[in-house]
């Protein structure tokens, strides 16, 4: 292995972005778990202290309070759940329409691919916030949608689209779907052709040759893809409070109503704790992959 | 065999539209008259009466400034850690605390907004209580914030750069005697200035449209752009937000218009020097 730099000067390059991370990512986690077991108290800071003193010696305070209450209210189960259900439902909508887009990318000609992937980013380098704030334009009742279909005579009443699961299911998959096709085409568009030629010329139907050679090879970037639309998905604030219910509260606006109207730092500690224990397994795995796609084209 | 061309063509088709149509309805309802926003008033538009609101909106018109700033900010020392992490998961193999470095520059990436921000506030709050600092929260708490979930993204941007070419340039110019501050600012760094500069344009960007995060640890006086918008468009829409829209579109255009002309204009220089190069002339 190459040494660029020597000694201190090594130890400085890896050394000054670990700290950085250490102190502004890691330690805030160690926080929200500490406060997570502590109870709410009327003072600055609003939660009660890790240590007590007793009789002069410390004393260790472990509440499990906010995590009971967070399992005996009805409320924060149904949100979890919900939450996951709309996570994974819209990346299943993002991959059905990410996977023929980053497929017909990596067959198109090469002069058109790079114009075809710049207006696929492009969108996500304009605001976020407004291109979701776009759909309520789009979705309300006397919305574009609704006046459009009202016109042509489809429908006479206008529908109600926004406020609803559905609204949410679109803004996410619009939100997200640069992050659903750029793994997928960067995988796809490494495939051999000669393999579905072979095949056809073995006489595999188009279908067939896709869901023998195609589909499996692509499997990497179909887990990459859905993986970075599902795990901030399930944390999603802005797309639902804009566009989604209001009898269902997703768990991120949980959290924030927690923290902000209510003023409970532990009970919001204690969500995002039992959201991250949920989206540990899919952050490895997700970091797995990236190691390893990184590693390859090395 | 065609037909699957076909069927696959039409999603890319119908993928572009659903892609670009809201964003053109924002544009062509930023010219309309009526206060209802989606009901065309064809008598009385186009018009530009909401850039006019929207110009002597000094909330808006500060919270943009602050944006701004921020932004700039955040971009240029998330760059400086994130070439640093960058360099250091590249090229330095196995070194101590390199997974631990790996996987705290991955994190933030997918990490769901609400924790990053909740737990970077309570860090806040906390070292107010242990050594007195931050004095409350405000810009300087967002900006530190902003970096942190930026170096994340320069960092992939930077180490996926430096993966994808080899290490022969910085070995020779190591044989031939150069200190390692040499072959970083002679070879390293003019190989990996695109990633840099795309680097930073993400993290300008990011940082730019940050609300999730911004939220929880901004103070009174300190609304970013992002926070203003939020807070009107929450109870429904406003002309004056399309036309903002419109503005942060056209800038992004020209942009990415200007950047994408810069980037061929150095792959060109680059092929001419490598055929200089293998023709013996340099």
């Amino acid at each position: 292995m190459l040494r660029l730099t020597r000694g201190a000067g090594r130890r400085m390059v890896a050394g000054i972005p670990l700290l950085w991370l250490l102190l502004l990512f890691l330690v805030p986690f160690i926080i929200v778990f500490r406060i997570s077991f502590s109870e709410v108290r009327l003072a600055i800071p609003p939660y009660t202290p890790l240590f007590a003193w007793h009789h002069g010696t410390p004393q260790l305070q472990l509440h499990w309070s906010a995590y009971s209450f967070l399992f005996t209210d009805p409320l924060y189960v149904s949100s979890y759940l919900y939450s996951l259900k709309v996570a994974a439902v819209s990346t299943l909508f993002c991959l059905a329409l990410g996977y023929p887009m980053a497929y017909a990318i990596a067959r198109a000609e090469a002069s058109w691919r790079s114009l075809l992937l710049m207006l696929i980013v492009l969108p996500f380098w304009t605001s976020f916030l407004l291109r979701v704030y776009a759909w309520i334009g789009l979705l309300k009742n006397n919305g574009v949608i609704n006046n459009v279909l009202l016109y042509l005579g489809v429908i006479h009443h206008p529908l109600a689209l926004l406020q609803t699961d559905f609204a949410v299911y679109i803004g996410i998959v619009y939100s997200y779907l640069p992050f659903m096709i750029l793994p997928l085409y960067a995988n796809l568009e490494k495939h051999d052709a000669t393999l579905l030629e072979a095949a056809a010329d073995l006489g595999a139907r188009p279908w067939r040759a896709f869901l023998a050679i195609t589909l499996p090879q692509s499997f990497a970037g179909i887990v990459a893809g859905s993986l970075l639309v599902f795990i901030p998905a399930v944390g999603e604030y802005v797309i639902p409070t804009l566009l989604g219910r209001t009898d269902q509260l997703m768990i991120g606006r949980v959290l924030s109503d927690e923290f902000f109207e209510n003023r409970d730092w532990p009970v919001a500690s204690a969500v995002a704790i039992l959201v991250l224990l949920l989206l540990v397994v899919p952050i490895m795995l997700f970091q797995r992959l990236e190691r390893r796609e990184l590693e390859v084209v090395k | 065999m065609r037909s699957r061309g076909l069927f696959t063509r039409s999603m890319l088709v119908l993928g572009l539209v659903f892609l670009y149509v809201p964003i053109l309805s924002m544009v062509v309802f930023s010219f309309n008259n009526s206060r209802l926003v989606t009901v065309w008033d064809a008598a009385h538009s186009p018009t530009l009466k909401w850039y006019v609101a929207l110009l002597g909106n000094q909330q808006i018109l500060s919270a943009a400034w602050l944006s701004i700033r921020i932004a700039l900010v955040s971009a240029s020392a998330a760059v400086v850690l994130g070439t640093l992490a960058g360099m250091a998961l590249a090229r330095y193999g196995a070194f101590r605390g390199r997974l631990l470095l790996a996987g705290m520059t991955a994190a933030p990436i997918v990490m769901p907004e609400v924790i990053t921000g909740l737990s970077l506030l309570l860090l806040f709050v906390a070292t107010e209580q242990l050594i007195g600092w931050p004095k409350g929260v405000g810009a300087v708490t967002i900006t530190l914030a902003h970096i942190t979930f930026c170096m994340a993204y320069v960092t992939v941007v930077v180490q996926s750069r430096l993966a994808g070419f080899d290490e022969s340039l910085e070995e020779a110019a190591m044989d031939l005697g150069a200190r390692p501050a040499r072959v970083f600012v002679r070879i390293t760094l003019p190989l990996i200035l695109p990633a840099i500069a795309s680097g930073w344009l993400l993290a300008f960007t990011l940082s730019w449209d940050d609300l999730v995060i911004t939220q929880f640890v901004a103070g009174p006086g300190s609304s970013t752009l992002p926070m203003v918008i939020f807070s009107k468009v929450r109870f429904g829409v406003t002309p004056d937000v399309n036309a903002l829209a419109t503005i942060m579109v056209l800038l992004v255009a020209t942009g990415i218009a200007i950047s994408t002309v810069w980037m061929r204009h150095r792959q060109k220089l680059r092929e001419r020097d490598q055929q200089l190069a293998a023709a013996g002339n340099l």
